[in-house]
Parts: C-alpha cells; structure tokens; sequence
C-alpha cells in the first residue's frame, strides 16, 4: 500500500515537474547541513522536478540571522537542515510559515509533535542523539581510562582533554547544556558544567569542532552529536562514539519554509519532497548518519541505533524557547564560564 | 570678460551631465531589474510600458509612482544656463538648486516609500495609505543620481570653492557621496542597534550594561583566570603592529639596501602570506605545531616533553597574524625605502657622517611616514582579523570573534555586536590619531622637481648583519610553512593516511570535453569564477577611489578635510563581520536593494580595501614635492591633467600596491564576504570554509594551493603591466655604481 502511494505519489511530481519546468522555475534553498548533503539535495530536487534551485550553505545560527536580517525583503524560500532550536525560534518570531504537508502521515511521531509544538511551522527530517566521541591512539597514549558515561568526564584525569563547543555559539553546546538540565536538574546539571569546566581545553565555535579536532589527534574527547562522531570514524579517523549511561538530549534536524517566500508554490514542492523516503535516503551517499524521519527511509548500519540509546524526553518546546534560552545561556556565562581552569 | 574665451558659452562636462540625466530619467528601467545587472532580458519583455522595467517618464505618464514627477523640476532648470557665462551668478546658483533640490528629493522619497508603501508611521498618519509602493534603485535612478550630485559640484565650483576646480570639486562630492551611502549609511544603521533594547524602543541603559561587561573589560589574566575581549584585542594587535613593521622594514633594508644575492626570491616570498587564503596560514600551523604536529611529535619524542596545546591562544594568533601582514607592512615600506631620496644620504656623507649616523639621523626618520603607516595598518589588520583568532584563538577571545558570534551565536545579540564594535572602532580610531600626533607637521618630502640623482647607500655593517639574520630567518620558516600547505593538498587523509594522491585536485577541478564544448565538472569551479570575476571588477575599482581619495588628501585643501580623511579611513577600522551585517541591514530594503547581487560584494571589497590604497597613495604623495603640481598648474593644465601626467606616473608603485592588494584581498577576504555570498554568488573563500568546516582538509587546501598559484600569476601580469617604476636616475644598487 505505502508502495502504492510513493509511485503514486512521483508520478504525480514528475508530472508537476513537467508542467513547470517548461516555465523554468526558481527555488532559493537555505541549507544548514554539511556542504556535500546540501549539494545532493539540490542536484536531486532540480533532476527530480526541474526547478532551478540556487542554493547557499550556511550553519543554522548564521541562517537565522540572514532570515532575520532580510525578514523585511525575504530572499531565501525554503530553509533545511540544522539543528531545530533556531528553527523554533524563527517560528516564534513569525520568520517562518505554517504548512502542513500531506507527506505527514509517513513519518515518525516525533518529527510530528516536533511540528505541533511549533504551530506547524516547522518540521523534523532527521533526528540525532548527543554523545561524545574520543581518540582511541590519544587515550592509549596518555593512559587514560575509557570514559562511558557523562560524569566520567568530570575525573580529574581527563583535564586538558576535553572540547565542547560554547553554547553561545553552537546549537550542539546549547543542546549539551540543556539535556544536562534535564538530565540532573538545573542546580546538579550546572555542578556538572562546572565539574566539565575544569577538564575543558577550548570551547569551541563550531558544534563539530571537537570531535573533527579529535579526530585530527588536537584533542582526546569531543562533546557532539553522535553522528557527527560516526562520520568521523567513517573517514578513517581513529575515534570511538560513546552514547553516554546516564541517558542523553537529542536534537531534531529541521525544516522550514520562510515567510514571504518568493517561490512559495516550489518551497512547498520542496518541502513535501523532502519528506520522502528517497529524498531521505539520499543521506547515506554523504556519510550523514542521523535518523531519518521518514518511517520508510532506510538507516545505515554505522549509524548510532536510535533504540538502544537511552534517550531523555527533551522539552523543546520550553528549552527552545528564546527566553529560557537566554536565562540558561546567562547563567553558565556568569556562574561557569568565568570560572579558572 | 563675457565672451572672451572660447570655454564661456559651451559647458562640455554640463552638458554631458545634463544629457545623462534626462537619458536616465526618459530611456532607462527606473527601477532595479530582478535578473541582473548585465541582463538585458527587460529590453524584449515590455519595456517601455511594464512597469516593472519602465523608466520614470513612463511611469509617470501611466499615472503610477507619481512622487517620481518633481523630479522633472532639478532636470529641466540647468537647461535654463546651459548658454549662460561661468562667472554668470546665475549659472552657479541655479545649478546648486538643480542639484540639491534633484539629490536631495531622490534621497527624501527613496527612504520614506519602500516595498510596504510609506516607511514611517507618521507619514502614514498625515497621507494616509499609499496604496503604492517601490523597489530598489535601478540603471535610471542611479544615473539620475549622480547627474545631480555631478550638478550640484559644478554649481559649487562655479561659485568659486576650491578655486573653482570642477575635477576637485567633483572628486570631492563623489567620494563624500559614496563613502557615506556605504560607510557611515549602514554602520549608522548598525549602531542604532547598540542602544535597541529588546522589545525594539532605544535606551541608553542597554548600551551601558553592555559596555561595561565583564567579559569585554576583565583583567583575570593578571590574576590567573581570562582578561576581557577588549584587552586581548589591544594587546595582541599592538604585538603585531609592532612585529610586522620591523619584520616588513627589515625586508624592505634586505632587498633595497643589501648586496643580499636572493632578493627577488625573497621579494617573492614576502608576497606569498598575503595571497593566502585566511584558513590555510592556521591549518598549517597545526600541522606543524599542533598536539598533533610533525614539529611538536619530532621535539616531543627527542626530549621526551609531554606535548602540548601551546599553540591555542595568543601565541598561535600571533604567529598567524606576522606570517599574514609582516607582507603588508613591507609592500607599505619598500615604497617608502626606496623613496628616500639619495641626495639627502649622499649629503649626509659628503658631510662625513659615517653610514650608521647617515641611517640613524637621516634615513631611519625621513621613513617615519611608512614606518607609522606600517604599524597603523598592522594593527588595524590584527584588530579586525577573523580567521585566524577563529582557528588557532582557543580561549583566547578577541574582539572580532566576539562581534561575529554576538551576531550569529544562538545569543543573537545584534546590540552587543553593535556595542563590540565601537569599542574596537575607538581602538582603531585611537591609533589612527597617535600616529597623526607622532608623524606631527614636519615634511618628509625629498623627491623634489629639482635635481635628484645617486642609488642608496648600503646598510651599515651593524645594522645589516641582524637585518639579514631576521629576513632570512623569517623567509626560511614561511617557506616551510607554505611547503606544508602543498604536501597537504596532495596527501590522502591529512595527519592520518598520508600515501600521496591528486584526487583532491581532481574533485575540485575536473573539467570534460563533450561536444559542447568544455564541461566544468568540479565542485569548486562555480566559486572559482565568481571570485575571479568579482576580484577582477573590485580592483581597479578600489585602486582608483583610494588614489583620488589620497590626492585629495594630500593635494587640496578644502573645508572638513579632516572629517573627510576620518570617513575614508573608517572602513578599514570595522571588521568585515561587522560590515557585512550592516550591509545586509541596510541593503536588503530599498532605495539600495543589492542584497544576494554579485554589486554588494565589488561595494564591500572597494570600501574594505580603499583605505589601503589612500595609505599607499598618501605615503608616496607626501614624498613627491608640491613644486611638481604648481610647475604644472602653472604652466596651463588643469588639476584633472596635473593628476593624470605628473602625479600619477610618479605614483606607479602606490597603484600597484593598491591594485594588488585589493584584488587578492577580493579573493582572499572572509570576514564581510561570509555574510554577503549568495547561492548564485558564492566565494571560493566561503567554500573553502565550507570544506574546513567538514573536516575536509585536502579538498580546502588544494582549492586554497590553487588558488595561491592564481594570485601568484596576477600579481605578476599586473607587475609586468604597471612597469617597474624609475624614480630620478638611480639605478639598481649592484648593476650601478657603488656608493
């Protein structure tokens, strides 16, 4: 049945596709995944429909500034990728526009209630867990013990190892920061931060930074995504992915098309197209190891197995939000960052 | 007086303006077309009558944008003196009018209308709805613009400002006009911010908890824990001020002044760090010296040391920054080195001081203007650096850092941004007025009309000894730095396989031959293009608005020349991030609309680099002698002919400076660039960030390696094109006589 409608269902694009690629349709893609998945699914949407599709990768933060900078003109049509929280937060601001999408029925009660929660003005496509990731040849080297869970990082053998990101900076740093909230409750997950604060090295800008500088040998452990962590050890770099005991946060990778688009009819094409399990397939050709939302689409094997990770119930609704944000980000600046190392 | 030369009657310059800007207005779309500039797509698809590519007369005749007709006043009253005497009272005042009234109602209707009808509340109060509304400037409104800007500066010179020079006055407005629509237009736009609280009202309390934050003005770090951004920024921008002016005047000595055998290598070598892609310096710096790095591993497992992370933080942003700007500095001071005029030298030597007291007491002062040059533009650089302090900076923040992740950051804290800034622009502007202070009122010209002859002497001995002790060293460890850079664009995976391979160049720059022709399969030929395309228009752009501006500067005097010099300069004192903000602020609405365009990139590079080329421009100006203008001027040439065959021939090195650097700053640029690329307008810089972002190395540093070998070939075309320039009769020391 669900084959049914998925030919159904391309056939009825590629006969929209033919319809209008003859009036050379236009689709400005704002992209906050990694540059290669970017590419891919642009070329796709532009074989699969014939719209041209100009595209422009930019990290979920810096997106969100350029659709609020430009929010007076929009220039962008459609938004995909990134970690969810900015995405929240431009549907709090009315940057994005509500859809729903007839595709909804095919995907993951998550990436739904992800929509719900934002009036449907966004909605999930990948989700990925929080963990950490470490350089196996580095943890030999200096002797170290093999960490596991989240509190292993606060013993003092580990000083000097670890990178995060700085939450003010990286939507990665700012997840880590919230879950541990939600993990231990606001008074012991700030204990922790400041326990973690003394091993730091660097907080990074970048959410990936860590463990990519990990993987270069700069660094012992980085806090990052999971999949992040995979892909490293995937293009050969001596790293392991550890998805911590105690249970860990998770972001929802997320989608949206901004309000006052000029191409809202090909947004909208876009969008529901980028549901599909085959547009979400594409991800496994460009190492992206996040779980896909689409019930059908298929998950690789290297990827973190969503099932047997202990996954907290992350509010995003409340840590997304820009107020909490802001308090959160307010406190660790004054009661954690300023701490010496 | 009336009628009595043949120049009275015909105004070939106000006609030319006139006739500008009733095309302008009558032929021209009025408004911005969305395909492009050089598409001309509107031409077969209802011009003239469409009223998206109409120009204004036709629009009016329509019935539609009807606050567009008054405009018709401005154009048709210069008609009125067209036949009228320059000395006419009449001619003057009436083409002020024209002008001011034409300017000044383009500016009133272009900021009140925008795409949402009226732009204030209180417009809307008074005039009700406007039921209409408009987009950017176009190819009409633009030229109409600057007919009446053009006006309105020969109305001035004709009422005899300037001594009624048209070129001056004209030069003058235009670059008033453009640095303040691009310049002090968005940063204003920018600045507002600092005081925007977060419901959008304005208060100065947000402003002062701002400023004084702890984060911003902390001393820690005396005490063991982290000093404030602002204290970071300074110190680490007055280390590389400092280091890269003697370094940039120690190469300068090595290859003007020395029987040194390799000058033109290292000449070359000085020119490497400045066509570099910013990343590229850091990336392998970490390879080198890294916890990781092939040096820290070597001297780790010879003296069995734990490695560490030394690197990160000041000491790794240092370095980066001297290999990046000590090339700066020495194309600033070479200009001035070989400028000193060797009569003065050879004076001091008839007069028997010996070489050491002929360069201590002679030379060493007459460079003051390009040694406080150097050290301005050094630490400005290192002030607004972006690249490095992301890469290498580790807990060490620094202003420009900051300012970008105030913007971009989850915090999204556009007012402290716009807060960061001005205390970085008060750094800046700080520096800027002690080197005026210190430079004071003395004359450092000695290329005079008047005799001129001799080569420069040798250093001293004692003198030359460490100069080439420090040139050498230096050229050898850039040359191993750039040594590291080409081994990483041709090894597998960096630092974890390194057999040797091409596929990173292959990925990048594959092109096949089909039937079509030449088919660009690489992923980074699009960025390719693009940058050398923008590059290409941005420099002599830039090279021409920084020499008028420096001549302006050092050749006429006219009333707010010192706001003038400020605002030129301003540019260069905020950091790209900075800039590229505002200019997304303020150029994404109309009247500008050039957002997503391929125009805000050439208008960023000519303002971010300008200022290099008025320093260059200035520095060589001072040293040629104003008795050079006067022969001219009085021997019948106007200031336009005196700037065009005396002043710039002289100048040839100044342009090239000015021309190189801009366009491999074009092509090299990040900070401002990240902001303004667009799908269709992406940089190589952007994409190479892109690479490094994803860890992929190979791919950013053989793109970033190729990218080195084209800047390499340009600045050499543009060297060979310009000519190497021959001040007086000197010739090469050591082809010539000795001294």
């Amino acid at each position: 049945m669900k084959k049914l409608t998925t030919t159904l269902l391309s056939s009825a694009l590629a006969l929209g596709a033919s319809m209008t690629a003859a009036q050379a349709d236009k689709l400005t893609f704002y992209c906050s995944a990694q540059e290669d998945w970017c590419q891919l699914m642009a070329n796709s949407f532009q074989d699969a429909t014939g719209i041209d599709v100009s595209m422009t990768r930019k990290s979920s933060g810096e997106t969100f500034a350029q659709i609020r900078a430009e929010s007076s003109n929009p220039r962008g049509d459609v938004w995909w990728g990134g970690t969810g929280d900015p995405h929240l937060q431009a549907a709090e601001e009315g940057l994005t526009m509500e859809y729903v999408s007839p595709m909804r029925d095919q995907l993951h009660p998550w990436a739904i209630s992800q929509a719900e929660s934002a009036g449907n003005k966004t909605i999930g496509i990948y989700s990925g867990a929080l963990g950490y990731g470490y350089n196996t040849d580095l943890v030999a080297a200096n002797n170290l013990p093999e960490p596991s869970c989240w509190k292993d990082l606060l013993k003092p053998e580990y000083k000097g190892h670890v990178q995060m990101a700085n939450p003010n900076s990286s939507g990665t740093a700012y997840t880590t920061l919230a879950s541990m909230v939600q993990i231990f409750g606001e008074d012991e997950g700030f204990e922790f931060m400041k326990g973690l604060h003394a091993n730091i090295n660097q907080y990074t800008k970048s959410g990936s930074a860590p463990i990519k500088a990990a993987g270069r040998g700069e660094n012992t452990i980085g806090i990052v995504f999971m999949h992040d962590a995979v892909a490293q050890a995937v293009s050969g770099f001596p790293i392991k992915v550890v998805a911590p005991c105690e249970g860990t946060g998770y972001e929802i990778g997320s989608m949206s098309i901004i309000d006052g688009a000029r191409n809202l009819d090909e947004a909208k094409q876009f969008y529901d197209w980028a549901l599909s399990a085959e547009a979400q397939n594409l991800a496994l050709q460009v190492n992206a190891f996040q779980v896909p939302s689409n019930k059908g689409a298929e998950t690789s094997p290297s990827a973190p197995d969503m099932s047997t990770i202990k996954l907290i119930d992350y509010d995003f609704k409340k840590y997304g939000s820009s107020d909490e944000r802001k308090r959160l980000l307010q406190k660790w600046d004054e009661e954690v960052s300023v701490l010496p190392q | 007086m009336r009628g009595s030369s043949q120049d009275s009657t015909s105004h070939p310059v106000l006609t030319f303006w006139v006739v500008a800007g009733w095309v302008g207005y009558c032929l021209l779309p009025w408004y911005g077309v969305e395909d492009g500039l050089w598409s001309f797509q509107w031409l077969f698809d209802g011009y003239p009558f469409d009223s998206d590519y109409a120009p204004a007369l036709f629009l009016i005749m329509q019935g539609e944008k009807l606050w567009l007709a008054p405009l018709l006043i401005p154009l048709i009253l210069p008609l009125l003196v067209l036949r009228k005497v320059k000395s006419d009272p009449l001619y003057a005042r009436m083409l002020v009018l024209a002008g001011a009234l034409g300017f000044g109602w383009l500016i009133i209707q272009g900021f009140s209308i925008g795409i949402r009808g009226f732009n204030y509340d209180w417009m809307k109060a008074v005039f009700g709805d406007l039921g209409d509304r408009q987009f950017g400037m176009g190819y009409g409104a633009m030229l109409v613009a600057s007919a009446f800007l053009f006006l309105l500066t020969q109305g001035i010179a004709a009422r005899g400002a300037v001594n009624g020079d048209v070129f001056v006055v004209s030069a003058i407005g235009g670059v008033i006009t453009i640095v303040t629509a691009f310049v002090f237009f968005p940063i204003a736009k920018m600045l507002f911010a600092a005081f925007v609280t977060e419901d959008g009202s304005y208060s100065v309390g947000v402003f002062v908890s701002k400023f004084f934050d702890d984060r911003l003005w902390g001393l820690g770090c005396l005490s063991g824990g982290r000093c404030g951004a602002a204290w970071n920024s300074l110190f680490l921008a007055i280390c590389v001020g400092f280091i890269t002016t003697v370094l940039g005047l120690a190469f300068a000595l090595a290859v003007t002044r020395s029987g040194f055998r390799y000058k033109k290598a290292m000449r070359a070598l000085t020119v490497l760090p400045i066509i570099t892609p910013p990343f590229v310096i850091g990336l392998a710096l970490i390879l080198l010296f890294g916890l990781s790095g092939t040096v820290t591993v070597f001297i780790a497992d010879l003296f069995g040391v734990q490695p560490t992370r030394w690197l990160y933080g000041m000491p790794g942003v240092l370095i980066a920054q001297t290999l990046a700007f000590t090339p700066i500095a020495f194309l600033v001071l070479i200009g001035v080195v070989e400028g000193v005029s060797p009569s003065m030298e050879e004076a001091s030597q008839t007069l028997r001081a010996n070489r050491w007291q002929t360069f201590r007491t002679v030379s060493l002062p007459l460079m003051r203007p390009g040694l406080a040059n150097a050290f301005l533009l050094g630490f400005i650089e290192s002030m607004a650096d972006f690249g490095n302090p992301l890469v290498l900076g580790g807990n060490f923040d620094v202003l420009s850092t900051e300012i970008f992740f105030a913007i971009v950051g989850a915090q999204y804290d556009q007012s402290r941004a716009a807060v960061l800034a001005m205390v970085l622009l008060f750094f800046t502007l700080s520096a800027f007025y002690a080197q005026r202070v210190w430079l004071g009122k003395k004359s450092y010209t000695t290329v005079s009309g008047k005799g001129d002859a001799g080569v420069h002497p040798l250093m001293p001995k004692g003198l030359s000894i460490p100069v080439l002790v420090i040139a050498i060293g230096w050229a050898f460890f850039t040359a191993v730095v750039y040594c590291m850079i080409i081994y990483g664009s041709v090894v597998e995976l960096w630092g974890v396989n390194n057999s040797l391979t091409f596929k990173h160049y292959v990925t990048a720059f594959s092109v096949r031959f089909e039937e079509e022709g030449i088919r660009w399969t690489g992923a980074a030929w699009d960025s390719f293009w693009t940058t050398i395309t923008i590059a290409a228009i941005a420099a002599p752009l830039t090279a021409a608005v920084g020499l008028v501006t420096a001549y302006l500067l050092t050749r006429q005097s006219f009333a707010g020349k010192n706001a003038f010099e400020f605002g030129t300069m301003l540019s260069f004192a905020i950091p790209g991030t900075v800039i590229g903000v505002s200019y997304i602020l303020a150029f994404n609405v109309p009247p500008i609309e050039i957002t997503g365009t391929g125009i805000i990139l050439v208008v960023s590079f000519i303002f971010r680099n300008m200022p290099v080329g008025v320093r260059a421009g200035i520095a060589s100006m001072s040293q040629l002698d104003k008795s050079l203008d006067e022969s001219s001027l009085t021997l019948g040439a106007n200031s336009w002919q005196t700037f065009r065959r005396v002043i710039l021939p002289l100048l040839r090195p100044a342009i090239l400076a000015a021309l190189v650097y801009s366009f491999v700053r074009a092509m090299t640029a990040i900070s401002a660039v990240i902001f303004l690329v667009s799908a269709e307008y992406d940089m190589a810089t952007s994409y190479i960030i892109g690479r490094v972002e994803n860890n992929d190395y190979g791919l950013a540093i053989a793109y970033s390696t190729t990218l080195i070998f084209v800047m390499l070939s340009v600045v050499g075309l543009l060297q060979f094109l310009v000519g190497r320039v021959q001040i007086g009769r000197r010739t090469q020391i050591g082809t010539g006589r000795s001294t």
